[in-house]
């Protein structure tokens, strides 16, 4: 059970409702580890200031989450948390172990610039 | 009052940071807290804290929660994940100037900046963060199931990371650059006790190599300076900690290891600038003496306040 203040997904019918809806999707899928709360953290910092993406966590640990550690944008991620970028359903970026709010910001404005 | 214009400003949202802006809200001072990162420090980054007087057992994480909800509730004032572009922390008014356009004024400045876990710093190191080097053992340990893995460091940190990764490796080799180490004798004992855990002394890695995911440590005999390599599917560093104070370089008083030098009352060279938690010289680190810290640099910034009145 993830204890951040953003939204959870906790199967894969959410999780697809979510990418599907959502046209810019920021999913950290992790644990409540020194490497995945600042993630947490930085993204629910960045919740106002991004408001035309959807800032969502996924718990590592739930058979549902097979939905990212699968991803072959994941394949050969050791370091917990992956966090993957969709873009209208499709992935654009994922990133493993820890990234600090300038990395993340770098992202956002690449991949999601308004 | 200008809103940009605090009694209290905190440098840092860490145990320290947050402790002083409980102290100095509850005070009735108006107090800004600045924080470059995330809230809470190095607090957020430990799994569980067993320690703390009069907590059981909490996450570090919820641990922070709690007091940054602390500091709010007595009127503080948290600005996380900003830049300080520039100080002035000399004269009576004390300006802290943000992400390069405000500037934040107050009357005294705690310096709370905290630390950092020590990169190793060689070539490879930040490339294969993710996909072979780890800072965590309890948050990757079971990426390495049946891997043969290298724990980089001699301390209490690094010696019981190696043993509780046993549960997952197949094999440990610890990479230490003295002969001997600065562990607990109990956790050294430990160590040399497990059979899958094997020793290279007063060596250090020199780079890492891999292609999409780390291959292979260089390994270097410190004494001799010879370079080996060594195929590995994993490497976790414990080399300690160093202090968040590069950018009060010049502005107060350090030591060589750039730590900030205070007295007891937490006050720096400057007046009216206090220091507290891991950013100071002292020799214990733990939440409860950055606690202790922020509190006796709070006192101290509110006494400092009234007689300046």
């Amino acid at each position: 059970m993830l204890m951040t203040e953003l939204p959870h997904l906790e199967t894969e019918a959410e999780f697809n409702k979510t990418i599907e809806e959502n046209e810019n999707v920021m999913v950290c899928c992790g644990r409540m580890g020194p490497m995945c709360v600042p993630v947490y953290e930085s993204m629910e910092e960045l919740e106002d200031e991004y408001p035309h993406v959807k800032f969502v966590d996924m718990d590592f640990d739930i058979p549902s989450a097979h939905v990212i550690r699968n991803l072959p944008e994941c394949a050969g991620f050791m370091g917990l948390p992956f966090t993957v970028y969709y873009k209208n359903g499709k992935v654009v970026k994922a990133t493993s172990s820890l990234q600090s709010m300038d990395q993340i910001t770098e992202i956002l404005d690449e991949e999601f610039a308004k | 009052m200008n809103e940009n214009m605090f009694d209290v400003i905190i440098l840092g949202g860490g145990a320290a940071g947050l402790t002083a802006g409980i102290y100095t809200s509850r005070a009735k001072l108006k107090t800004l807290i600045l924080n470059e990162g995330v809230v809470g420090g190095q607090m957020v980054l430990t799994d569980e804290i067993a320690n703390y007087p009069g907590v059981e057992n909490i996450g570090g994480f919820q641990l922070a929660r709690i007091m940054k909800k602390q500091a709010k509730t007595f009127g503080c004032t948290i600005k996380s994940n900003i830049k300080i572009t520039r100080m002035e922390l000399d004269g009576a008014l004390k300006t802290i100037e943000v992400n390069n356009k405000t500037n934040y004024s107050a009357k005294s400045v705690i310096l709370t900046s905290g630390g950092r876990a020590r990169n190793l710093n060689v070539p490879g190191e930040k490339e294969f963060q993710g996909s072979g080097i780890s800072y965590c053992a309890t948050c990757d340990g079971d990426f390495f199931q049946d891997k043969e893995i290298i724990v980089v460091g001699g301390g209490n940190s690094a010696l019981e990371e190696a043993v509780s990764l046993t549960k997952y490796a197949s094999k440990v080799t610890i990479v230490h650059e003295f002969d001997h180490f600065q562990a607990y004798p109990s956790a050294v004992e430990e160590a040399k006790k497990n059979e899958k855990i094997h020793f290279i002394m007063e060596s250090t890695i020199a780079a890492f190599k891999g292609d999409a995911a780390l291959k292979t440590a260089v390994i270097r005999h410190i004494p001799s300076g010879k370079k080996s390599d060594m195929p590995i599917d994993g490497v976790f560093i414990f080399i300690g900690y160093v202090p968040n104070t590069e950018s009060f370089k010049g502005l107060v008083k350090m030591n060589e290891r750039l730590e900030i030098i205070t007295d007891e009352d937490r006050q720096t060279n400057l007046d009216g600038v206090f220091a507290a938690g891991d950013c100071i010289a002292k020799r214990w680190r733990q939440v409860s003496t950055a606690v202790a810290d922020g509190t006796i640099a709070a006192l101290s910034a509110a006494e400092y306040i009234a007689k300046q009145e």
